[in-house]
């Protein structure tokens, strides 16, 4: 298969692979990874066609832009070799095309001169049509990598520009810009990247159990998908304001997204409403008929950290305070059982196990204490929970000073893949586990470290 | 709460959630809403298989809507027969940096032709008719579920829990 240069966007590094992975397969496009390295913005894909390349990157987050890769090398001697070595057969189609070349330098600098001889050294190709620097028919850039602090490049690329990403997407949704927002609400290029990583498409429907304000949905109706979502707290779901209301909806009119915008509701997923996939019941050896789960389920931590660790106008901060204060008021929701991280979890994986359809995913945020993912490979593996009738497809970090929050995606299984024996032994252990009356706060590991390792001495 | 959503809804209770009694939820003094919608045909006819097409006759029945065909309409009568179509030219497929607006718009009618009067039909049903105000009570424990501006409760009080 030919080759192809993505250029990436540096940043979320560890979801970059994820959203190419997720991308290729929601559009059955055979994926190769030939280069990838987490410190550059540069990967090199092998793929069937511009076509399909076009097709894989046009909704990607994290990437900028794909290009047929025409040359590399590791200085300009190297890779003008490689570009009439590789690249002189594409030339005669271009002869009379109208063209541009660009540069582009990552964490480098070149002066207009510099660049101007830079791209000046390519003028023995036959490219005789005109130069035209916006929408020419041929657009060529020289791809320039730095290591860092270095004055000469590691690495070079020439490529034909084949198709810009879907990352302006990040700015159409930026969080500053929406009208419906709380302390909680995902970033909207997190959000978005989660529907890519979760297969959001037209035509699937897509659920979120924690809605809050509703990013998740904003993003997967932004992709096509048809959304619901609910949240325990009533006052989310209704918003806020009288005539000039503020609510999901409001969100959804804002980016004319409000016919794949089908419901919101109160409900607690772990009394959850939602029927099995043929009438009541449940039966996880059936698929169910959710096409895809994205959640950030509400494990108390981010509340207490945008509390203690945001520094806003105080004005601000006292609103986030007096909004967290009636959390915990008694008997404002109504009273639950205690309820651990983990129990949560189990409940999370449950219900997609029932309710995804086969192949459809679950993509859910999920905290872990930074000492704990210093432990160790095999460490990190265990507190990844898991589902005999879920696969897990990807785990993508982000990580804060103290904490990391993960992506983890997990896809239906075949009922063929599912292991019955590992269906009935978790039946079984989940009765255990909750016939013993373990307090919830002691299952709730990552909260307790958490909240431990955040106790600093005051100043 | 549109009739799609009711449609995937029984009652909350555990106990409740194994009997066909409980399903569908019975709107009581249901005020409906007819909210308009855009059409979107790839949706509704990956939805239709995965609706309970008894309990959807029996809610239009219950609200007094007209009276819904015995079984679900096939997936052939939702789109009108497309004979010739125009090979679109492969690099007229994507649209690079696409907006929200639109995203995938009209990959229903490309592969399918155009939408019959049926699936309509479907996309007011199940997308456009609404329950604004009203309750929704559950056939096998009698709790009544509170819609309000069109959003339904499903919180139980502490002891159905
Ligand atoms: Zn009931």
């Amino acid at each position: 298969m030919p080759q192809y240069l993505v250029r990436l966007a540096q940043t979320h590094e560890s979801f970059r692979k994820a959203e190419l992975e997720a991308l290729a397969e929601l559009a059955g496009i055979d994926i190769r990874f030939d280069f990838y390295d987490e410190d550059s913005p540069f990967c090199i894909l092998a793929l069937p066609s511009p076509t399909a390349a076009a097709i894989l990157i046009h909704r990607s987050i994290l990437s900028l832009s794909i290009h047929e890769l025409w040359a590399q090398g590791t200085d300009y001697a190297t890779l003008h070799a490689s570009n009439h070595a590789a690249s002189s057969i594409f030339w005669p189609h271009y002869a009379t095309s109208s063209f541009r070349f660009t540069l582009d330098s990552y964490r480098g600098s070149r002066s207009t001169a510099t660049q101007r001889t830079i791209i000046d050294s390519f003028s023995y190709m036959p490219l005789n049509g005109r130069i035209k620097m916006s929408n020419p028919d041929l657009s060529l850039t020289i791809f320039e990598d730095f290591a860092t602090g270095s004055h000469e490049p590691r690495a070079l690329y020439l490529g034909r520009l084949l198709s810009l990403s879907g990352r302006i997407a990040k700015t159409t949704y930026d969080l500053k810009k929406r009208a419906y927002i709380s302390t909680t609400s995902m970033d909207a290029e997190l959000a978005l990247v989660t529907a890519n990583v979760a297969l959001a498409a037209p035509g699937k429907l897509f659920y979120d159990p924690f809605s809050g304000t509703g990013g998740f949905m904003v993003a997967g109706a932004h992709f096509g998908a048809s959304v619901w979502g609910s949240d325990i707290d009533g006052r989310s779901i209704r918003g806020k304001g009288g005539k000039a209301k503020k609510d999901v909806v409001s969100n959804m009119v804002q980016y004319g997204l409000t016919s794949r915008y089908l419901d919101g509701f109160i409900a607690d997923l772990t009394n959850s409403p939602i029927r099995g996939a043929r009438g009541p019941g449940e039966d996880a050896a059936r698929g169910g008929w959710l096409d895809g789960i994205m959640c950030d389920p509400p494990y108390g931590v981010r509340e207490g950290l945008k509390v203690l660790g945001l520094k806003r106008d105080p004005g601000e901060n006292r609103e986030r305070l007096a909004c967290v204060d009636r959390y915990m008021e008694e008997g404002y929701i109504p009273p639950k059982r205690p309820y651990s991280f983990e129990a949560m979890l189990e409940d999370i994986l449950q219900f997609a196990a029932v309710m995804l359809v086969v192949g459809g995913r679950l993509s859910m945020w999920m905290p872990t204490a930074n000492e704990e993912a210093e432990n160790g490979e095999e460490q990190k593996e265990l507190s990844i929970p898991m589902h005999p009738a879920l696969g897990l497809v990807s785990v993508c970090v982000q990580p804060f000073n103290k904490w990391s929050r993960r992506l983890l995606t997990y896809r239906r299984l075949s009922p063929d893949e599912i292991s019955p024996e590992a269906l009935s032994a978790m039946v079984s252990h989940k009765k255990r586990a909750h016939g013993n009356g373990q307090n919830a706060d002691d299952l709730n590991d990552f909260r307790r470290k958490y909240f431990q390792g955040f106790k600093e001495p005051e100043t | 709460m549109k009739l799609l959503t009711l449609n995937f809804l029984t009652c909350a209770r555990k106990a409740c959630k194994s009997t066909t009694l409980a399903f569908p939820l019975r709107p009581k003094d249901a005020e409906l809403e007819i909210v308009e919608a855009d059409l979107e045909p790839l949706f509704i006819r990956n939805i239709l298989p995965r609706v309970e097409w008894e309990a959807l006759r029996t809610l239009c029945q219950d609200l007094g809507l007209p009276q819904l065909p015995p079984a679900a309409p096939e997936p052939a009568a939702l789109f009108a027969p497309n004979p010739s179509d125009p090979s679109i030219p492969s690099d007229k497929l994507v649209r690079p940096g696409k907006e929200g607006e639109g995203e995938g718009e009209g990959e229903g009618e490309g592969e399918e032709g155009a939408p019959t009067q049926t699936l309509k039909d479907l996309h007011h049903v199940l997308l456009e008719t609404t329950i604004r105000e009203g309750k929704l009570v559950c056939g096998n424990c009698g709790h009544a579920y509170a819609v309000k501006e069109g959003i339904a409760n499903f919180l139980l009080p502490s002891h159905l829990v």
